[in-house]
């Protein structure tokens, strides 16, 4: 089987990171991907304008949990001026894996929950 | 092509289809979103293009007129393949456009207050969606069926949701997504002992490629079907609807091809089924699909029902045995009561995973609601996998999948 699901994309779905609800969160930004049914909801909490605590909860394909995941360890310690730069991109470089156009949606999932700061 | 009269001689088949000579090993499952085209159909749709690529009726010279006796032609043969007339058959874009043409020229005629439309909850989208469409403009009910845990309709609850007020019966023929074939000829009596002026529409995208049809034995009233699925050209549906019925409604477009006459005050409108062909239709695609449905009927739909349940019931077995209570199989569980196409889901592991590393082996299968989301929430889940059959598949197809997928759960399970 040719696959570029690599060890640490796998990893991050089987022990997704952060996959816990935040009680009181100053966030709670939630995206869903229609087409595949997946659907996550980010939850944010802050401390001197700076990400304290973050965690996620949902259920979707590997590719979008396992970039949940990753993405959700980034922000850790960020600002919110931080968090809004973050682009197609950037996630996609902290995947570090190809991601087939197909799949684009599932890998972006948790961006389009953080671009919900910008409503 | 080579076969005696039940069985299927897949090897000479896939000669007739270059796609495979184009994509050597390639493991085609997805016949259900399109079919391949055979070699026949190429030819057909290049002649037209290369030798007489003129428009129809308004040439008055001999190439002109040779164009418009082959899309008459290849009406002729469509009217005949499904037991019509010529003048019933309506050349569209897609299934799609064939159903939602009706929802637009149904509208204004037949809908009073309280009026009903019955549908039921295995609809393809394009099947569904317009009819709510049509009752959320004119605040009619809009009544689902729902499936037993096979996936198939109660005949009891058809009894009780079709009423004197039902204006439209929208249903399929055949679930593209978990395969249930519906009875047609049962379903449109009970329909008619209800309510005798009740149009019944139905949905033959996925029924009429694998089953055929024969709407002389059947009281329906209208049939949409596409070209593509049935090793025709894209960008071609067919709708058949009862002269008596398309006589009485308005054209859906307006424009050439489909006037009498017209003046600065007004027009008249050619007879059915031009008057609702308006434009330049797609002449290549018309003539070609004839060339289809002759491929299909040289085979014949006893050997392509036979050869799809042999594949169907070996799926089945293999997918049981393979991953056992792992994998479970939508829609119903005998062979004889589903179209040529299996959906399943695998443990938790999301469909676009599995069509993502199958399809990086060359196999092609579906992944996702398969455009019937309704269908997947009564269901509980988001998606499925979905492998659909055609003349060209063979048992080798399915043990490439079996293979591929106990890889994909053996990475998934590490």
């Amino acid at each position: 089987m040719n696959t570029n699901y690599k060890k640490h994309i796998l990893d991050h779905y089987r022990n997704p990171h952060n996959f816990t609800k935040i009680d009181n969160p100053d966030y709670s930004l939630s995206a869903t991907n229609p087409l595949c049914g997946d659907n996550i909801k980010i939850y944010l909490k802050l401390e001197n304008d700076k990400i304290s605590e973050v965690g996620f909860q949902g259920e979707g394909c590997a590719i979008s949990i396992a970039s949940t995941s990753i993405v959700t360890d980034f922000i850790k310690g960020k600002t919110i001026k931080q968090i809004k730069k973050i682009n197609e991109e950037k996630v996609l470089q902290l995947l570090g894996t190809d991601i087939h156009p197909s799949r684009m949606n599932c890998a972006l999932l948790p961006l389009e929950a953080l671009n919900g700061i910008l409503n | 092509m080579l076969h005696n009269s039940c069985m299927i001689n897949v090897k000479a088949i896939r000669k007739d289809f270059p796609i495979f000579s184009h994509h050597p090993g390639l493991v085609y499952l997805d016949s259900a979103a399109t079919s391949l085209k055979p070699q026949s159909v190429i030819d057909a749709q290049n002649k037209y293009l290369s030798q007489h690529s003129t428009n129809v009726k308004r040439g008055l010279y001999p190439l002109s007129e040779k164009t418009t006796k082959a899309v008459e032609q290849s009406r002729s043969k469509t009217a005949s393949f499904i037991g019509g007339k010529p003048d019933e058959i309506i050349f569209t874009k897609n299934t799609t456009e064939s159903l939602n043409l009706l929802a637009y020229v149904l509208e204004d005629k037949i809908f009073a207050k309280d009026s009903e439309i019955v549908t039921t909850i295995m609809e393809h989208h394009s099947n569904f969606v317009p009819w709510q469409q049509v009752a959320q403009r004119e605040d009619a009910k809009f009544k689902i069926m729902k499936i037993d845990s096979e996936g198939k309709l109660n005949l009891d609850d058809l009894r009780k949701a079709v009423t004197k007020k039902t204006k439209i019966f929208a249903l399929t023929y055949a679930s593209n997504a978990i395969g249930t074939i519906n009875d047609l000829k049962k379903i449109a009596q009970i329909v008619r002992k209800n309510n005798k002026d009740c149009l019944i529409i139905v949905d033959g995208a996925q029924g009429v490629p694998h089953l055929g049809i024969d709407i002389s034995e059947l009281d329906i009233d209208f049939l949409a079907f596409s070209a593509h699925k049935m090793l025709g050209p894209t960008g071609l549906g067919i709708l058949w609807g009862k002269k008596t019925l398309l006589n009485e409604l308005k054209p859906f477009m307006f424009g050439g091809e489909m006037i009498k006459t017209v003046k600065e005050d007004k027009s008249t409108f050619a007879e059915t089924p031009h008057k609702f062909e308006a434009g330049t239709p797609p002449i290549g695609e018309i003539i070609s699909f004839k060339e289809s449905l002759d491929y299909i009927e040289q085979i014949g739909y006893k050997s392509i029902r036979n050869h799809e349940l042999n594949l169907i019931k070996y799926i089945t077995q293999q997918l049981n045995k393979s991953f056992q209570s792992k994998v479970t199989i939508l829609g119903p569980q005998k062979a004889e009561e589903r179209c040529g196409l299996l959906s399943f889901t695998i443990n938790n592991i999301h469909p676009h995973d599995i069509g993502e590393l199958l399809g990086k082996d060359n196999i092609c299968i579906r992944a996702g609601h398969h455009c019937t989301m309704p269908l997947h929430n009564h269901l509980g889940i988001a998606a499925s996998t979905r492998v659909s059959f055609n003349v060209y598949n063979d048992k080798d197809d399915i043990d490439q999948v079996i293979l591929v997928l106990k890889e994909v759960i053996e990475l998934f399970d590490k």
